[in-house]
């Protein structure tokens, strides 16, 4: 079976009409197989996108996409609370877990394992697949050689294994909002100020190295993770689908590059020198190869991002 | 250093293997087998439980190294694991399923269904709650659960999500998950620049800079100063270098049922540990004897020499 082209859920706050129109170009021009959809970040944000929903999954699914609702990273408040088990417990769509909140309210339904749920070992994945989990994002500091471990364990348990293979990275997640914290506002104060920045705002050390991105409770990579060079060794290892993650840039022209990977319609230094076009980046790749994550490495060896 | 606290009065005391199978895998710190096996004899003679952490995250290809740390502290007699992987609870509870588990801050549980979850699952007997809590939150997740919950009360003022932050792996290649350890000491760097200024790095990356007059902080990324294009000049983007210290809250802290309290102190000098534990320890007395707890100066032992009630007294720092 081919790997299959998915597209994470967004995680920048972007206004309700800028979704949709990214939706409906990724619905009607891009090569993806799956959309993940749903606010992972902040519940905050959710009202502004949730009345859109069923016209955007319709719109996708007419498209020929399979549709994932992914559930919020961190729970705490009781509206997050009632946010993951009210998705958890309605059974008529896909579901991608990122917090361990919701595993009550699926055991023993087909249910996804998101990037943020922690699986790092083969025990774990075996635990959850026992309670239906079916696939499996795994955490994206993972290197290769660990995954290819754990795909090895996925094949007679029939679960899917994904990677991201594309976009900033995300490195942590907080209770404080930090785009608030940067404008001098409280979270509960925050009017949204996210919402300026629709890939994050950068973070610069005091020796102007451009370092993170903040993107309201979380931080991410400054750098864009791209592993198009890396394909054959994604599949070569047992990656079954491959997560892109939405930005600001052309992603349907992003995904289309991706798919000739998968398909073996392009080299990987094509590839890379139709992505470097784009303007954005810099490209980083290091987590996949065991090195520190802001690295960028190729054949000539590691190379500062 | 386990002995500088059960001497000042501690319970219980955390300790670990020299190895990535705990969060604090740092040179010097932990226990070998033998030594665990005098600590607890140890302890348990002056009437202290040990309790194994083992709450890194075993990635594939390396859990026999959990699962060995595990079968050796059940032979020594270890009081409780302490763990955040569930594949390594699992193995614990499928393969000591007399020994009591206790769910680490590194799980990253915050609400009643995820801590229900692990209780359900692999018979979590305490739950150590994440620092972002307020005491009414604390409460109402206490009825919400079968089991006994643990706070901290003196240290690190974390924000970050436990468990969930790649930013020393993105920043220097070695996981604080998977590893073990968040901002490595082989990997920190002081320099002086002409000025004077210490300037404090983790791998190549300039976490902050200190003017001479200043005290040089450690370099964790999450304490560290920075730039945005909203906020030229450099603060705290995260949080300040403060500690936590919860000992004016003990009363409230005990009204709303937390069962055991936490002090950080593997990363800490022994005089450090024997001050904090013994102020607490009294303290703790005081409130069970329904006194009024004296409240001994702990201000010069924090980072930072700030200190802060942190999360629990509001969530206007959120």
């Amino acid at each position: 079976m081919a790997a299959k082209l998915t597209l994470g859920p967004i995680l920048f706050h972007w206004d309700a009409d800028a979704k949709r129109d990214f939706y409906a170009r990724i619905a009607d021009e891009s090569p993806i197989d799956t959309v993940y959809l749903g606010e992972v970040v902040c519940s905050k944000r959710t009202p502004f996108f949730d009345s859109h929903l069923p016209e955007v999954v319709e719109r996708l699914e007419r498209g020929g996409k399979t549709v994932v609702f992914s559930s919020l990273t961190e729970v705490v408040l009781n509206r997050e609370r009632k946010m993951t088990t009210d998705l958890c417990v309605a059974g008529d769509h896909n579901i991608e877990i990122n917090n361990a909140a919701g595993l009550i309210a699926t055991k023993g339904r087909p249910h996804r394992i998101g990037p943020m749920m922690n699986v790092y070992n083969e025990e774990t994945m075996v635990h959850l697949a026992g309670h239906g989990a079916n696939h499996f994002s795994l955490p994206p500091e993972l290197p290769g050689t660990v995954v290819e471990l754990m795909a090895q364990r996925a094949r007679p348990l029939d679960v899917a294994i994904e990677v991201q293979a594309f976009g900033r990275v995300p490195l942590a997640i907080s209770a404080r909002c930090f785009h608030a914290r940067a404008h001098r506002r409280s979270k509960d104060e925050c009017q949204f100020v996210c919402g300026e920045d629709p890939d994050g705002l950068t973070l610069t050390t005091l020796e102007n190295e451009r370092f993170l991105v903040i993107n309201g409770v979380q931080t991410l990579s400054h750098g864009y993770l791209n592993l198009a060079a890396e394909i054959e060794d994604l599949l070569a290892r047992g990656v079954t689908h491959v997560r892109l993650m939405p930005h600001r840039t052309d992603m349907v022209a992003v995904s289309t590059i991706f798919a000739d990977r998968l398909a073996g319609r392009s080299t990987g230094a094509e590839a890379m020198s139709r992505l470097a076009a784009f303007g954005i980046g810099p490209f980083i790749n290091g987590f996949w190869h065991g090195i520190a994550g802001h690295q960028y490495h190729d054949a000539r060896g590691p190379v500062a991002a | 250093m386990l002995r500088a606290a059960v001497d000042a009065g501690a319970d219980a005391v955390y300790c670990g293997f020299q190895n990535a199978t705990n969060a604090r895998n740092f040179t010097g710190l932990n226990f070998t087998s033998e030594e665990l096996h005098s600590s607890v004899a140890y302890a348990h003679a002056h009437g202290a439980k040990v309790l194994l952490a083992l709450n890194s995250f075993a990635s594939a290809g390396r859990f026999p190294l959990w699962k060995e740390a595990a079968d050796c502290g059940a032979r020594i007699g270890v009081d409780a694991f302490i763990v955040a992987d569930i594949g390594v609870a699992a193995c614990i509870a499928h393969h000591h399923p007399h020994c009591r588990l206790h769910l680490s801050v590194q799980a990253g549980a915050s609400s009643p269904e995820a801590i229900n979850f692990y209780c359900c699952e692999f018979g979590i007997r305490r739950a150590v709650l994440p620092r972002i809590l307020t005491i009414p939150e604390i409460r109402q997740l206490k009825a919400e659960i079968p089991c006994e919950i643990e706070t901290f009360v003196f240290g690190n003022h974390g924000l970050m999500v436990e468990g969930r932050c790649s930013l020393t792996n993105y920043a220097v290649g070695i996981s604080t998950n998977m590893d073990g350890a968040c901002s490595p000491p082989s990997k920190v760097r002081y320099d002086r620049d002409s000025a004077g200024a210490v300037i404090a790095s983790l791998g190549s990356h300039v976490i902050d800079r200190f003017a001479p007059d200043e005290q040089a902080g450690y370099p964790t990324i999450c304490k560290g100063r920075y730039c945005t294009a909203a906020r030229p000049e450099p603060f705290y983007a995260f949080e300040e270098p403060i500690s936590l210290n919860l000992m004016e809250m003990l009363p409230a802290l005990a009204a709303v049922g937390v069962d055991a309290l936490k002090i950080e102190g593997r990363q800490r000098s022994r005089a450090y540990v024997g001050n904090v534990v013994g102020g607490f320890r009294k303290a703790i007395d005081a409130v069970a004897a329904g006194r009024a707890p004296d409240l001994i100066d702990l201000l010069a032992l924090t980072e930072g020499q700030k200190q802060t009630q942190g999360a629990f007294m509001t969530k206007k720092w959120r």
